[in-house]
């Protein structure tokens, strides 16, 4: 991945699940594969514990992308906690549509633990994304 | 209970464009029920409407609070510390709590952020129906807690009308037929009896508000 002055490295806040999204973070890491250069890794013990608000909060302090990384459907441990994070993200998205934030800064991506390219590999493509949406405009910082 | 929603954001954008700092007020009833208006909702909004300005480069300072009511003095006056240097008032209560807060803050704007929409029930999480009309003289004894003035569309105190098919309204089909709902819920008291006594037409002069708004004294509680 590109970085080095004058190259927009987007802020991205990873709200991870620690039954899938936190030890796919870990086997990234042990595999040293190459994770997005501004980071910032928000653990919780399930996606549903992730309230909205926490979601337009963090774009609004700053982030320029949100991913939730969550367990798939069928195999939450708490059930239906990433079922409803699903839910309050897509609610997130279609509130901030009404004021002009692109869907895109705002996504879920479902993974086991053991899925650390998986991991990379959206990490990766939500960059070059958010590099084509340029900063996010609603953000406190502007 | 009242069940209300919340306006468009973009309304609510455009009545806080003369406003750089404002309090936003939730309350701790029924918007906090039908999640329209509680404390959750508070946040959220806020942070909803400090994005939009931010991306105007118009920044939005925001109080935020959220009493248990906003519809009584006592609970208004919550406000009272965090009115210096706001410019206006954004409530998330209903009409009432709105007029309460406006007639306690006289100097300042207080806007609606929500609209009420009925009173009714939670049916399910997330779902909410309209029950009562507030028409001021309830029949429900005759029509076994089932009421024809909020839940029938002709609002017909003494159906069935000919247009009910297979239990639902022939005005909204997916609605169901308020008088079956009252035949067989009389039917499972045994008070089936009650659809021969003739409702009379309502007095909707001195029991409604069709004579203007109401008002209700309990001489005994003044003190």
């Amino acid at each position: 991945m590109e970085t080095g002055p004058g190259i927009f490295n987007p802020k991205i806040i990873a709200f991870c699940c620690e039954q899938s999204g936190i030890p796919a973070l870990e086997m990234a890491e042990s595999a040293k594969l190459e994770l997005a250069a501004n980071l910032e890794v928000r653990p919780v013990p399930c996606a549903g514990r992730i309230e909205t608000v926490f979601l337009l909060q963090a774009l609004e302090n700053g982030a320029d992308g949100v991913l939730v990384f969550a367990c798939h459907e069928e195999n939450c441990q708490y059930l239906r906690g990433n079922i409803r994070a699903k839910s309050r993200l897509s609610y997130a998205q279609d509130r901030l549509a009404r004021i002009g934030l692109e869907k895109e800064r705002l996504e879920i991506c479902n993974l086991a633990a053991n899925c650390g390219k998986k991991f990379a590999e959206v990490l990766k493509d939500k960059v070059e994304q958010l590099r084509k949406l340029g900063p996010n405009p609603f953000s406190r910082r502007h | 209970m009242i069940k209300a929603e919340q306006k468009p954001i973009e309304e609510i954008l455009g009545y806080l464009e003369p406003y750089g700092k404002i309090i936003l007020s939730g309350c701790g009833a029924c918007v906090t029920v039908c999640h329209s208006g509680g404390e959750k909702e508070v946040a959220l909004l806020a942070e909803s409407l400090k994005m939009a300005r931010n991306k105007d480069a118009k920044p939005l300072e925001i109080v935020e609070i959220t009493p248990a009511r906003q519809c009584e003095p006592e609970f208004a006056a919550e406000l009272g510390d965090l009115v210096e240097g706001a410019e206006a008032i954004l409530s998330l209560s209903c009409g009432v709590g709105v007029q309460t807060l406006a007639r306690t803050y006289g100097a300042m704007a207080v806007l609606p952020g929500v609209n009420v929409v009925f009173m009714g029930e939670t049916v399910m999480h997330g779902q909410w129906e309209e029950r009562c009309q507030a028409c001021g003289n309830c029949i429900l004894e005759k029509t076994g807690g089932v009421c024809p003035i909020a839940r029938c569309a002709k609002q017909l105190l003494n159906g069935p009308c000919g247009g009910s098919s297979r239990g639902k309204c022939e005005i909204k089909r997916e609605t169901d037929c308020a008088w079956q709902m009252i035949f067989d819920r009389l039917k499972t008291l045994g008070q089936l009896h009650k659809l021969t006594e003739i409702i009379p037409a309502k007095n909707w002069g001195t029991e409604s508000r069709d004579m203007g708004p109401r008002r209700m004294v309990r001489e005994d509680l003044k003190v």
